[in-house]
């Protein structure tokens, strides 16, 4: 396969994701809508974490606190000082704390990024881990920014669209959970074609050079304090506005909405989607999304036979297969579902792929 | 007042050495596996969790005695951290970090899980083995359980020294450690010296688990924040030097009650309860920062 049969095939894959995404919600039910906009989420978080992981080399286990600063963000933003006497007077429409969540989560990141600079492999993972675990006591702290371990409500709230009433919009009436499809899907789509400009050109050519060898980048002219703390910047950014979506579709934020479970399941979930390729982040989000679920015999899970499920629907269990299924999984699949993909595409076309370190 | 303000100090002073003591036997535990198989166990804390679960298990459903119970963990926990190693972690040795990451990820996740499923979320109570006695010395009211807690961790960093200074089985666990080529060479069997190192983490984890349950109480995620500060310590210390984790350990726990002794005085004031787990993350970030290889570490040269 040349590149460009290659571009096309991807173009028209896109499309065929976009039309797939637009009908869905015709076909199923109105609670799995609300459902399926998390799985949008968490592929933006995902979509921002590859840009860090999978294509710079450097490990995260702190994401979720980064969504965590997009998530209060924008629903201090939300609910002004009605609730708790916030920092912030008036209330402000839900999708305009979108951005700001995402710039203040990237500067955050880009701050982050510096010191992490200095770290590499698994010290990074480290530091980044104690972020994820620092993150709810330090929430509870401020609590008069915050609400401490009451969280902000955000449930009914005016400035919430869609929130409990139907939203009319271009003659059509959508119900709450299918408007948050659409708006988590929307944004969703338009991150992944971003993350596919900004990783298809020199920038993306110089976060490969850097994760595959340091040294070498920087001979080759790359500055590695640059493209690792922008990589860390636009990896922050996407994951505050999936934060700011999670605190819209949860209607409610407290310590524990981003647990530091949730840091752990998004690196699961970009390295189940193989890292460095952008089609398999969709698996890594559905992943993520089901498997908690899955693992408490929910939907695919109910093919087991009734005894297995009584004691994974026990307090635990679901936890004891989710951890056992990841260890068998970087056991059989090293490189993830998207891994996978690339092994199967190889056998068809000759293509030249350097396996992330 | 001064008196009064002293001895408070001192009382702080004696129990953040006895919680020193514990963060130094985990970040021992975490030296220990970083220095032979070049991994960052972030399972550790759960590993010590079970233990401690096992120990309160033999004494409050089966009757035993403290002591054997001690013993019997102790020695469960051994060939469990063996174990691990063997089938968990061995596979995937040699791949790239984030898969020994996820591993040991899936592991955090795995135990947890089943400590909750077996046991049951609710906090349990275990006795400390030194008793609720608290004595006064000079005016300074110690407690019985933290004196305890003290000289079992030093004691316990005695002998492990003695363990890998003066006997044969300790030259082989360095050897395989330090390089493990030329051990092979002269016929150590490096992979199992790596078990043993896993198995040897495992126990002092235990002890730590064993230690930390009567101060704080038996629950699932008892050592997660414990985790965090023994990862402080052996950053502090110097992830690659035993003597860094131990001192490494003490000053955190010195510390973290020093800023909350002083922000009852008005110095700190800023300083909560809700922080010391913020806190340990600046102590990691400043010292990687500032000085990666910790107080007593070498700076590491990479060969291109």
């Amino acid at each position: 396969m040349n590149p460009r049969t290659q571009r096309v095939i991807g173009v028209v894959a896109f499309a065929a994701l976009v039309v797939f995404v637009a009908v869905l919600p015709s076909f199923v039910s109105d609670f799995k809508a609300r459902e399926y906009s998390y799985v949008a989420i968490y592929l933006i978080a995902l979509l921002g974490l590859n840009v860090l992981t999978g294509y710079t080399g450097q490990i995260s286990l702190g994401h979720g606190a980064f969504m965590a600063i997009g998530g209060y963000t924008s629903a201090i933003l939300m609910a002004g000082n009605e609730q708790f006497g916030g920092p912030i007077p008036n209330g402000m429409k839900d999708l305009w704390t979108l951005p700001i969540a995402g710039l203040v989560a990237g500067l955050v990141g880009l701050a982050f990024g510096l010191p992490a600079l200095r770290l590499s492999g698994l010290y990074l993972a480290l530091a980044t881990f104690a972020v994820a675990v620092a993150m709810p006591s330090t929430v509870k702290r401020f609590e008069e920014w915050t609400g401490g371990g009451q969280g902000i409500q955000l449930f009914g709230i005016p400035e919430r669209t869609g929130g409990i009433s139907n939203v009319h919009v271009l003659g059509r009436s959508f119900t709450p959970n299918e408007w948050m499809y659409y708006v988590a899907w929307s944004i969703a789509l338009v991150a992944f074609a971003v993350a596919w400009l900004i990783l298809r050109g020199r920038t993306g050519r110089a976060f490969r050079a850097v994760r595959d060898s340091e040294t070498a980048a920087v001979s080759s002219g790359v500055s590695l304090a640059r493209y690792k703390t922008l990589a860390f910047g636009i990896s922050a950014a996407y994951a505050g506005v999936a934060g700011g979506l999670f605190a819209m579709a949860n209607d409610f934020v407290n310590p524990d909405t981003f647990p530091v479970a949730l840091s752990i399941f998004l690196l699961v979930g970009i390295v189940v989607g193989g890292l460095g390729g952008l089609s398999g982040l969709l698996f890594g989000a559905i992943f993520v999304y089901y498997l908690p679920l899955w693992s408490q015999g929910k939907d695919l899970g109910s093919i087991l036979p009734g005894r297995i499920l009584e004691e994974t629907q026990k307090q635990g269990g679901a936890a004891i297969v989710y951890g056992v299924v990841l260890i068998l999984l970087m056991f059989v699949l090293p490189n993830g579902v998207g891994g996978l993909f690339r092994r199967v595409g190889q056998l068809f076309g000759r293509r030249r792929y350097s396996p992330p370190s | 007042m001064i008196v009064a303000a002293f001895s408070d100090f001192m009382q702080q002073v004696v129990s953040g050495l006895a919680s020193g003591g514990i963060y130094a036997l985990l970040a021992l535990a975490l030296v220990i596996i970083h220095r032979s198989t070049g991994v960052i166990n972030f399972a550790q804390g759960e590993m010590a969790t079970l233990s401690t679960y096992i120990a309160w298990m033999l004494i409050a459903h089966h009757g035993w005695r403290y002591g054997p119970a001690f013993v019997a963990t102790l020695a469960l926990s051994f060939v469990g951290g063996v174990a691990i190693h063997r089938v968990v972690i061995k596979p995937v040795e040699r791949g790239s970090v984030l898969r020994i990451v996820i591993v040991t990820i899936g592991l955090l996740v795995a135990i947890n899980g089943f400590v909750v499923w077996e046991w049951g979320g609710e906090p349990q109570q275990l006795q400390s083995p030194f008793g609720t006695d608290t004595f006064s010395v000079g005016g300074v009211i110690v407690a019985a359980h933290d004196i305890g807690t003290i000289v079992v961790a030093l004691g316990i960093v005695v002998l492990l020294w003695a363990l890998f200074q003066f006997t044969k089985l300790g030259l082989a666990l360095r050897a395989a450690a330090v390089n493990p080529e030329e051990a092979r060479l002269v016929g150590v069997r490096v992979s199992w010296m790596l078990a043993l190192g896993w198995g040897l983490a495992a126990l002092l984890g235990a002890v730590a688990g064993m230690l930390t349950a009567p101060t704080v109480g038996l629950d699932p995620n008892m050592m997660a924040a414990v985790l965090i500060y023994s990862f402080a310590a052996a950053v502090l210390g110097g992830i690659d030097s035993p003597l860094g984790a131990v001192v490494g350990g003490l000053l955190i726990g010195v510390l973290l009650n020093m800023l909350s002794y002083l922000s009852q005085y008005g110095i700190f004031d800023w300083f909560t309860e809700e922080l010391r787990l913020p806190m340990a993350l600046l102590i990691i970030l400043g010292v990687l920062l500032v000085r990666p290889q910790g107080i007593f570490g070498k700076p590491e040269v990479k060969r291109v």
